[in-house]
């Protein structure tokens, strides 16, 4: 499991072991102030991330 | 006081290792520590009956040693059931917690017992029991017995016991009103006053302690392999068919996504007093990636996409309910055959 999520302190006191930095509390994969393409493209770099993050061990 | 003491074969002077397969045995006295259990509660009080069980026997017994003693102890018509202390040996305390939680389930008479911060048995009954931290080392056995004798006597007449540092136990979650003098503003500065200057402060608010949680090997052929989309967020279909609550959800959902290719806004509701909900409605592949996911999988980066993505409110949940969905979910995607998981939450 990656767990995304903007409040990383907070996953990793619980003990998950694969987090990524989401982009905020509102939106862990989104951001309203950009336009829809550039959201969608931060949003897959940060789905890559957590695949990239599944590869890996830990 | 009449008294039952519970006792593993090693404490009950019946021998090690070799002998941790023996069933309960009854002493109508007190037996090694019991003396001492005796000599701290003072007052007349007696053990009247010592029950030693192999620490083997009693963790595969389990229910039946639970029972043997819960009737051994109304038989004898006890007014306390203290089971060790089992300082650090795991499966002394595991069995000792439970055989507590039964006798003050079932006989409604003060229990008391003694274990280790890091015995097994602390996590498993720390909620329902009084457990006085005895530490590991055997040789504090009059000290532990001491306070789980003034721990056992409150409780006999009826009283409270007060705060877990003031009476030697691990502390059991439970909150208290209590009047204090100085407001919140006037306690925390003077908080970080003594933490400036390298002063001893005690926290209001303790941190829950976490285990270790070994990290599941990698998914190196993510090509191969089934991905699924869990939340803590809150999103459920519009209409909300489970009734999932905006605060202290004890129940999670999952919900079809098989024919999708990315989240609209007016399908979905979100039930969550945690956080601003409004840019999710407007968009839930914000919380559920369904859109960038699919498009990986039809990439072929990402084999398969499961057909369901998994919901719940993580908001002001108590933590054994938290672990209990945790458990749920986690043997939910198991049995679909999903390999990994991508987490969101808010």
């Amino acid at each position: 499991m990656a767990q995304v999520t903007a409040v990383t302190p907070v996953a990793k006191m619980v003990g998950s072991n694969r987090v990524i930095q989401g982009k905020g509390i509102v939106y862990p994969l989104g951001d309203a102030e950009l336009d829809a393409e550039e959201e969608k493209d931060l949003r897959r770099s940060i789905v890559r991330q957590a695949l990239e993050a599944l590869k890996t061990e830990v | 006081m009449k008294v039952v003491h519970y006792l593993n074969q090693f404490f009950g002077g019946l021998g090690a290792e070799e002998q941790a397969g023996i069933g309960p045995e009854i002493r109508g006295e007190a037996v090694g520590p019991g003396r001492l259990l005796e000599q701290v509660l003072g007052d007349g009080s007696t053990v009247v009956k010592t029950i030693i069980c192999g620490d083997n026997y009693a963790a595969e017994n389990l229910e039946s040693v639970m029972e043997t003693v819960v009737n051994e102890v109304r038989d004898s018509g006890a007014e306390l059931f203290v089971a060790g202390p089992c300082f650090v040996a795991g499966r002394y305390g595991v069995a000792a917690g439970a055989l507590c939680a039964a006798v003050q389930a079932e006989l409604g008479i003060p229990v008391v017992t003694g274990m280790g911060v890091e015995n097994p048995g602390v996590d498993l009954y720390r909620q329902e029991l009084y457990i006085v931290d005895s530490g590991e080392n055997v040789a504090e056995m009059r000290d532990v017995l001491t306070k789980m004798a003034a721990i056992a006597k409150v409780t006999a007449s009826g009283e409270d016991v007060g705060r877990p540092a003031e009476w030697g136990y691990i502390p059991r979650g439970i909150m208290k009103d209590e009047i204090v003098e100085e407001s919140a503003a006037v306690r925390l500065a003077n908080m970080i006053v003594a933490k400036t200057q390298g002063q001893p402060y005690e926290t209001e608010l303790t941190q829950t302690g976490f285990e270790p949680i070994p990290a599941p090997p990698a998914v190196t052929d993510l090509s191969n392999a089934t991905v699924a989309i869990v939340t803590d967020g809150g999103l459920v279909p519009a209409g909300n068919p489970d009734n999932m609550p905006a605060i202290a959800s004890t129940i999670w959902g999952s919900y079809d996504i098989a024919t999708v290719d990315n989240l609209e806004g007016e399908d979905y509701e979100v039930y969550h007093r945690g956080y601003d909900n409004r840019h999710v409605l407007n968009d839930p592949d914000r919380l559920v990636p369904v859109d960038v996911l699919k498009e990986l999988e039809k990439a072929g980066e990402v084999g398969k996409v499961y057909e369901q993505f998994l919901s719940m409110t993580g908001l002001a949940n108590p933590l054994a309910n938290s672990r209990r969905i945790g458990q749920e979910i986690a043997e939910n995607l198991k049995s679909a055959g999903v390999d990994a998981v991508i987490l969101t939450s808010t």
